[in-house]
């Protein structure tokens, strides 16, 4: 199959990691908890249709009620990263973090167990693993700031499962925005960085990441990151200065998620555009001049 | 449910708005559930234009209370890519394909009327004619006289049905739907978007990368129904109306204004199987309301205000 409409080539010549296929049409499901979560909220919906995602994928989300309730708005469903998938009694139990900035998120924060939710998803295309990125890596190196840990809470379960080495560095503005954390990272070692040195070292998450890469090591390892753009694009200078491989998670202003709106146009490289809803939003870090997408962040 | 549409013969009335529904990806992300399933009576193409065109800087979007404005930029293969790529995987369609084109002179279109009004996977073609002519300056859609022209030129192209798009950014909708009639075309097809904008309030500067774009969704649905009957009143031929269709209510009003198929645009983003939801809804309102067919709808004289 063909990629975008103009500059396909760039991103179907990379390996095509395996997607799952979403059910056609949106479906409903119920929120099971909602809870809050470093102050983002962190909520939970049970998936009795759609397959099991990978990390990278997200779904478009629409309560099914109550949306629009802002004198209009929000419109059009939003578009989340998954942040955990559980399988239980034959379904999924999706996990989403999500940050009260807007009609549409401040719906979503509002959401109360038992409320539905219209889904679509898994859509997108998900984070590789390393040894698809570079023949025989060694290991992961994770970055995530704020908001934008969510994918790489999944995608350092999927790598733990398949035995690779994982670091993970996580950064947060401040205690506010340090959600997810906690709930989703309890688990594992990971080393931290915040603007106000609340926890962890005082300054940039990519000051953590200059340091790793110092090593010879590195070179064989992939970085995969999600946050902020002007976080996402340090590390993807960083990465391609040193010659590391990278993958990020981008964020653009999307309608629809399958690629029938053309909306989530992202300049490439090579010139042109992807859609990111059906091209990413998992990007090779040289697929872009730059991860400062245009309206990212609305 | 079945219909006639300017000699197609078509399973039910609710087609897709042209570039608000890509089949070729959506079989990419959901796969031949699609097909199984298909949400459409007909399929009509994203434009195609004679050279391959990018699209518009990002961003391309914004949301308003019930809408959407966009500026996409009609992003395609340009004509000779799309023949090569795109019409092989749009033929594997289960329905007759609708192909959008657009020129910038007579000639152009002209190729382009050759390019895929010859080729036996398209149904039909439909004239995005919301551009300027190069040679006059003028918006082709805008003005009466441009769009008579145009089709004199193009109708003796083809045999296959001609339909005109119609922009809703005039005075009067009609006046353009009585040149396209008089110059031949099979059907049009109404409304495009409405020109709006957004200003980013942190910069005070226009939103939308390209500055201005054109706004769809429930918002505009009133616009709609309002052109639907003017032109419906004004011409002979059968409408395709759309704008901000969401239900099966919606496309009922419409047919009831005039229109012999109904578009389903915006709501597709926010639903894949709209245009289903949409039929499905239609079809049950028609057996409530005790209408043999979605032609009887419209034949009620719906122009005349009710409960006078």
């Amino acid at each position: 199959m063909s990629g975008s409409a103009i500059s396909g080539s760039a991103t179907t010549a990379r390996p095509e990691p395996q997607r799952p296929q979403p059910p056609f049409g949106r479906r409903l499901c119920a929120v099971a908890a909602n809870e809050a979560s470093g102050g983002y909220r962190l909520f939970t919906l049970d998936d009795s249709e759609g397959p099991v995602p990978r990390a990278g994928q997200f779904y478009m989300l629409a309560a099914a009620e109550g949306w629009g309730r802002e004198t209009g708005r929000p419109y059009l469903p939003r578009a989340f990263s998954v942040a955990s998938a559980e399988t239980a009694d034959g379904g999924v139990r999706l996990g989403f973090l999500a940050d009260s900035v807007g009609p549409g998120t401040r719906r979503l924060c509002d959401l109360e167990p038992g409320q539905r939710v219209w889904i679509n998803g898994p859509l997108g295309r998900p984070f590789s693993e390393p040894a698809e990125v570079v023949p025989g890596a060694a290991g992961a190196i994770l970055v995530g700031g704020g908001i934008g840990v969510a994918p790489l809470a999944l995608l350092r379960e999927e790598l733990a499962d398949r035995n690779v080495p994982v670091r993970t560095l996580l950064g947060f503005r401040d205690q506010r925005h340090s959600g997810g954390l906690d709930d989703l990272f309890a688990c594992c070692e990971v080393r931290l960085a915040s603007d106000d040195g609340h926890t962890g070292h005082r300054g940039y998450v990519t000051d953590l990441l200059a340091v790793l890469l110092e090593g010879d090591a590195a070179r064989s390892a992939v970085v995969y990151s999600c946050g902020p753009p002007p976080m996402l694009e340090a590390v993807r200078a960083m990465c391609a200065e040193r010659g590391v491989a990278c993958q990020l998670a981008l964020e653009a202003p999307m309608a629809c998620g399958f690629g029938a709106c053309f909306g989530c146009a992202v300049p490439l490289a090579e010139g042109g555009y992807m859609r990111l809803c059906v091209d990413g939003p998992v990007v090779g870090g040289e697929q872009i001049e730059t991860a400062m997408v245009p309206g990212s962040g609305h | 449910m079945r219909v006639e549409f300017a000699g197609l013969a078509l399973e039910h009335p609710v087609v897709n708005g042209s570039g608000t529904f890509d089949a070729i990806a959506a079989r990419r992300v959901f796969g031949d559930a699609l097909l199984a399933s298909f949400p459409f009576s007909a399929f009509v193409s994203k434009t195609i234009t004679p050279a391959p065109r990018a699209g518009n800087p990002p961003p391309r979007l914004f949301e308003t209370p019930s809408g959407l404005i966009n500026s996409i930029g009609l992003p395609n293969k340009g004509l000779d890519g799309f023949l090569a790529q795109d019409l092989p995987q749009l033929a594997e369609l289960p329905v007759p394909l609708i192909v959008s084109v657009m020129g910038t002179s007579q000639e152009e279109f002209a190729r382009l009327i050759d390019g895929v009004a010859g080729r036996e996977e398209v149904a039909a073609v439909e004239l995005n004619i919301s551009c300027p002519n190069v040679h006059s300056g003028l918006i082709v859609g805008e003005e009466p006289e441009e769009t008579l022209a145009l089709l004199r030129a193009l109708r003796d192209l083809t045999g296959k049905p001609l339909i005109v798009k119609l922009t809703p950014n005039v005075a009067h909708p009609a006046r353009v739907a009585i040149a396209a009639e008089e110059g031949g075309a099979d059907g049009v097809c109404l409304i495009n978007t409405l020109k709006a904008a957004a200003i980013h309030p942190g910069s005070a500067r226009p939103w939308l990368g390209a500055g201005r774009g054109g706004l769809s969704g429930p918002a505009v649905r009133p616009v709609a129904m309002q052109q639907t009957l003017a032109v419906a009143e004004a011409v002979s031929i059968p409408l395709i109306a759309m704008g901000g269709v969401a239900t099966g209510a919606d496309a009922f009003e419409l047919l009831a204004a005039g229109a012999t198929l109904v578009g389903v645009g915006t709501e597709s983003f926010r639903d894949p199987r709209a245009g289903e939801k949409v039929r499905l809804e239609l079809a049950e309102m028609l057996a409530k309301s005790g209408f043999s067919s979605p032609a009887a709808v419209g034949s009620t004289g719906a122009g005349a205000p009710a409960g006078a």
